[in-house]
């Protein structure tokens, strides 16, 4: 079989079997680890913490009581299954009206009731991972390429450049200045790019950031939109987060921007989702929203290939044009999040890490520098590999997003419970702790390579990427399986 | 530099034909009814609409499955947070259950092999990602669905270069016409990867036979290529012959072993067979174990709401549904089926033989004003503007021999069946009885045809489509 498997492998297309789906990265090592010994408060109480995964869990009880108060939101229930044959066969994508107008009401709500979302305009995909794709292949050919800000989500390489045949060209962006993005840094790796024959086709972003948490304050977004539009290349804001914001500054969108400044808005497109705003990614919604029609038509042709299951859609229509729901589970929500954060980087506060400051998404982007041995990428990858084997938490190192420095981690927030917050609170506490204590201050640095560096797993079988990917719970792991098997972001 | 991707400027999602214009026409004037007596009836639409019922009367028996709940317990959070590119376990079993009974049992899936996506869309242009590129061609027999030129072609670059089968035998697949399909695709300077069939075929209706199926594997072996069977209408086969599966005749020659064996894949979902395309439950099925795991990867940018697959995996897995449903539906199938061929019958018109799928086709070259495409479309506008029946014209799924149309009969009523063949039937009538004066009243009638030349106009059409085989 392996001759064969060898002359099968070179019938299959570049895309198949090349490395651009960027799986076999240090990034996925984590979930490996995770996966293996996941966390459990009574089952595994030494196991993996997950802090890796960018979701937020913090609001299901409000969903789930509207649920139970709206059962003809359900197509499949006796108060709704009167519509189940039209929702059944309603494969057109031009999706639901009621789900459209929906998400619009949402996303203009969400953008602080400033800006009227066209539901005409509400093109679906599958989840912002299909939309971010779908756009990329409506506005570039294969070898274009997007600036992308960096640090940077860390899926961009395969949802921008797998399939797409795109390059990223990142834009570093300094903890100087709080990684904001400058005119300065787009110009340079503008020109940089031009001068390499690189044909730079627009500029991404994720406002709220990921993996930053930071929402772009006015002045950036309009120097970002005349950056663009002097050049005549694309705007595209993945604004996924937008309703994670908690407290101020509050989050702006493009579309508002648009609204004050002179600006070819065929040049503008938005990206949208309910993964991370309402908790759902298993849902499956994903949004492009582009203010050029051609793009729009476009990427509403190419929805066919992930178009928003009709049984979800009508419950969502359901959901979202219940306002008064809407209302209260937004700022729930936003509550919920600001609690959980101040939690999180008041206890870090004390143990003595620092984080970036931050108002949105579902994560923190925390300090380590000065836990570094040396201010490079390799030790980055020790601290972190220290974190997952030593401290038991799958923290997400600043490298697999692309910064430009050495030390920052991402640590997710709402995927937990407020016990869990307390036990890796604890771990982390005492991990510093101990190497304050073992080393004395100025020796750090040994402390670290002294620890096993090599990760521990159970089951080597996992490693065999043909048969298993990192999503696969051990056959071996003491939790009682789960039916359901959780992924990463 | 063009500000967008050559991909928005260029014709390749293939949605100008005239395919889609019929629906166009269509929605501009649909038949009901009461509200709309005279306006057009939709009969492009390849859906399964007999039977809701069956379905909702097991989600009536189930309630749990409707409402989140698993053994008393609300799941709901699992569900919304599982976004797992694996698929949910107890769905996939489930469906490859369904996939293995819809075959007789003949055949068992491993769900380890199976990859799930957002429909046969979704699950055809992933194969074609991961198995062409640019400078390569799939070979498909003609007559093909009008969307594989959307679905294979558009995004991933690669081309599809035609098998032409002709109505001299029933439009099966021969051995010369893959040669030469093979040897085309040299001349064009591109590279063969595989050959992409719909089995049962749509538009024809039919299932493969034994011998076109061992034609296919002996002619994929020879020249080292894949094989992609697209079998979303398995579970329409409503009569003999039974469906063989292209897995069934690996499994009886015995190449489970063989070098081929990694090189065929299968496309399914559940839009056809259960009527449920607004669902959008697809899946790849490959036994080349590289190929599962890049369309896995892939799968993240179309994959199934978890709300829909755990309702899924409830219904599938009720074996006592699945059976009574599958027979039953077969039944209906069928019965509406015959209700079509003797309509046809009675307005002078014969089909293809077929046992499958949700729609016929059907033989019109008789109602020609010529044997050319000119005169099908010119046919056809006048079934969709004057006889008010959205029909699907054969050029428009590549047919080599103008005056095939594809005809659906399973998304409407049986009244509105009937009163679509009444229509027909006058149509015909009206056109024999103009034949008949037709040498006495040459320059009258060339007046006339001159009426039927309509200018469609492409601008409005852009903006709308149905999803549909």
């Amino acid at each position: 079989m392996e001759f064969t498997r060898n002359n099968n492998r070179q019938l299959l297309s570049k895309v198949a079997t090349n490395d651009r789906h960027g799986e076999n990265t240090p990034y996925f090592e984590g979930w490996k680890a995770y996966d293996s010994n996941p966390f459990h408060p009574t089952q595994n109480p030494q196991g993996v913490i997950q802090m890796g995964l960018a979701e937020n869990q913090l609001c299901f009880d409000l969903i789930e009581k509207w649920l139970l108060e709206n059962p003809d939101a359900s197509i499949c229930t006796a108060e709704g299954v009167d519509r189940f044959r039209d929702i059944a066969i309603f494969q057109d994508y031009h999706g639901l009206k009621e789900f459209r107008e929906g998400v619009a009401k949402l996303m203009g709500r969400v953008g602080g009731n400033r800006v009227k979302f066209d539901p005409n305009r509400i093109v679906m995909s599958g989840g912002a991972t299909g939309a971010n794709e779908t756009v990329m292949f409506c506005l570039a050919d294969p070898g274009d390429a997007f600036l992308v800000p960096s640090p940077y989500y860390a899926a961009f390489a395969r949802d921008l450049g797998w399939r797409t045949g795109l390059e990223i060209v990142p834009v570093d962006c300094k903890s100087s200045n709080n990684f904001r993005i400058t005119r300065v840094a787009l110009e340079e790796a503008y020109e940089e790019a031009q001068r390499s024959n690189i044909n730079v086709k627009g500029v991404i972003i994720a406002n709220p950031s990921n993996p930053l948490g930071t929402v772009l304050d006015k002045e950036t977004m309009r120097s970002l939109v005349s950056f663009i539009n002097d050049k005549s290349i694309h705007l595209v804001c993945d604004e996924i987060y937008a309703a994670t914001v908690f407290g101020s500054p509050r989050f702006i969108s493009v579309a508002e921007i648009i609204q004050d400044m002179d600006c070819n808005r065929d040049l503008i497109h938005i990206v949208y989702s309910l993964s991370k705003d309402m908790g759902l990614p298993g849902f499956r919604v994903g949004i492009v929203y582009s203010f050029n029609d051609c793009v729009m038509n476009c990427a509403r042709k190419m929805s066919s290939f992930g178009l928003v299951s009709s049984q979800t859609q009508f419950l969502l229509a359901a959901m979202l044009n219940d306002e008064e729901f809407v209302g209260n589970f937004l700022r729930e929500s936003s509550k919920r999040l600001a609690k959980r954060h101040h939690v999180f980087t008041k206890g870090l506060e004390r143990i003595g890490i620092s984080t970036l400051k931050s108002n949105a998404g579902l994560f923190f982007w925390m300090d380590m520098r000065p836990l570094l041995k040396e201010q490079t990428v390799q030790a980055e990858i020790e601290l972190w590999r220290v974190i997952i084997n030593k401290v038991k938490l799958n923290v997400s190192p600043g490298s697999s997003f692309q910064c430009s420095e050495p030390g920052w981690f991402r640590v997710c927030f709402a995927n937990m419970d407020d016990e869990t917050v307390q036990v890796a609170l604890e771990r982390i506490r005492e991990f510093v702790h101990q190497g304050k204590e073992e080393d004395g201050a100025s020796e750090k640095s040994k402390h670290w390579r002294k620890q096993n560096l090599r990760l521990s797993f159970s089951s080597s079988r996992l490693y065999n990427e043909s048969l298993m990917s990192p999503h696969m719970i051990s056959p071996h792991s003491p939790i009682p399986q789960s039916p359901l098997v959780r992924a990463r972001t | 530099m063009g500000l967008l991707s050559r991909k928005v400027t260029c014709n390749s999602h293939g949605q100008d034909s005239s395919y889609f214009l019929g629906w166009e026409e269509y929605e501009k004037n649909p038949y009901d009814e009461v509200k709309n007596p005279k306006g057009i009836i939709q009969m492009g639409l390849a859906e399964n609409q007999l039977s809701f019922d069956l379905l909702e009367s097991w989600l009536a028996k189930n309630p749990e499955a409707a409402s989140f709940k698993r053994d008393g317990q609300s799941i709901f959070k699992e569900l919304a947070l599982f976004q797992d590119y694996h698929g949910l376990p107890a769905f996939k079993k489930a469906l490859v259950d369904f996939m293995a009974e819809i075959r007789g049992n003949k055949v068992t899936f491993d769900t380890n092999n199976i990859v799930l996506t957002a429909g046969a869309t979704s699950a055809n242009e992933t194969l074609m990602f991961c198995l062409a590129e640019k400078g390569d061609a799939f070979l498909l027999p003609t007559p093909y669905y009008p969307g594989f030129d959307r679905d294979l072609k558009w995004r991933t670059g690669a081309e599809i270069v035609p098998i032409v089968c002709t109505s001299s035998n029933g439009f099966q697949i021969t051995e010369p016409a893959l040669e030469e399909a093979y040897q085309e695709a040299q001349r064009r300077n591109l590279r063969v990867k595989g050959v992409l069939v719909t089995n049962p075929s749509n538009p024809l209706g039919t299932t493969m036979t034994r011998t076109e199926l061992d034609l296919l594997l002996n002619f994929i072996s020879d020249k080292e290529i894949h094989l992609i069977s697209d079998e979303i209408y398995a579970g329409t086969v409503f009569s003999s012959p039974a469906f063989v599966s292209i897995i069934e005749v690996l499994k009886d020659r015995k190449l489970e072993s063989s070098q081929v064996w990694e090189r065929v894949h299968v496309v399914y979902s559940l839009s056809k067979d259960l009527g449920l395309p607004g669902f959008r439950v697809g899946a790849i099925y490959s036994n080349d174990p590289i190929v599962v795991a890049a369309a896995t990867k892939m799968s993240s940018f179309g994959l199934v709401s978890s709300q829909t697959q755990f309702l899924l995996s409830a219904m599938l897995s009720d074996k006592k549904f699945t059976k009574e449903y599958l027979s039953k539906n077969h039944k209906r199938l069928q019965k509406r089926q015959n209700k079509l061929v003797s309509g046809l019958e009675k307005a002078g018109i014969s089909c293809l033989e077929s046992n499958a799928g949700l729609f016929c086709w059907v033989d019109m070259r008789h109602l020609l004003s010529s044997n050319t495409f000119e005169a099908e479309m010119e046919l056809w506008k006048r079934i969709v503007y004057d006889v008010k029946l959205n029909i699907s014209p054969g050029s428009s799924c590549h047919c080599t021999e103008p005056g095939w149309f594809r005809v659906c009969f399973a998304n409407m009523s049986e009244d509105t069946l009937k009163l679509a063949m009444q229509r027909l039937k006058s149509f015909v009538s009206s056109i024999t009885i103009n034949n008949q004066s037709h040498q006495e009243l040459k320059n009258t009638r060339r007046k006339n045809r001159n009426k039927w030349v309509f200018r469609l106009s492409f601008q409005s059409f852009h903006d709308r489509e149905q999803e549909e085989r």
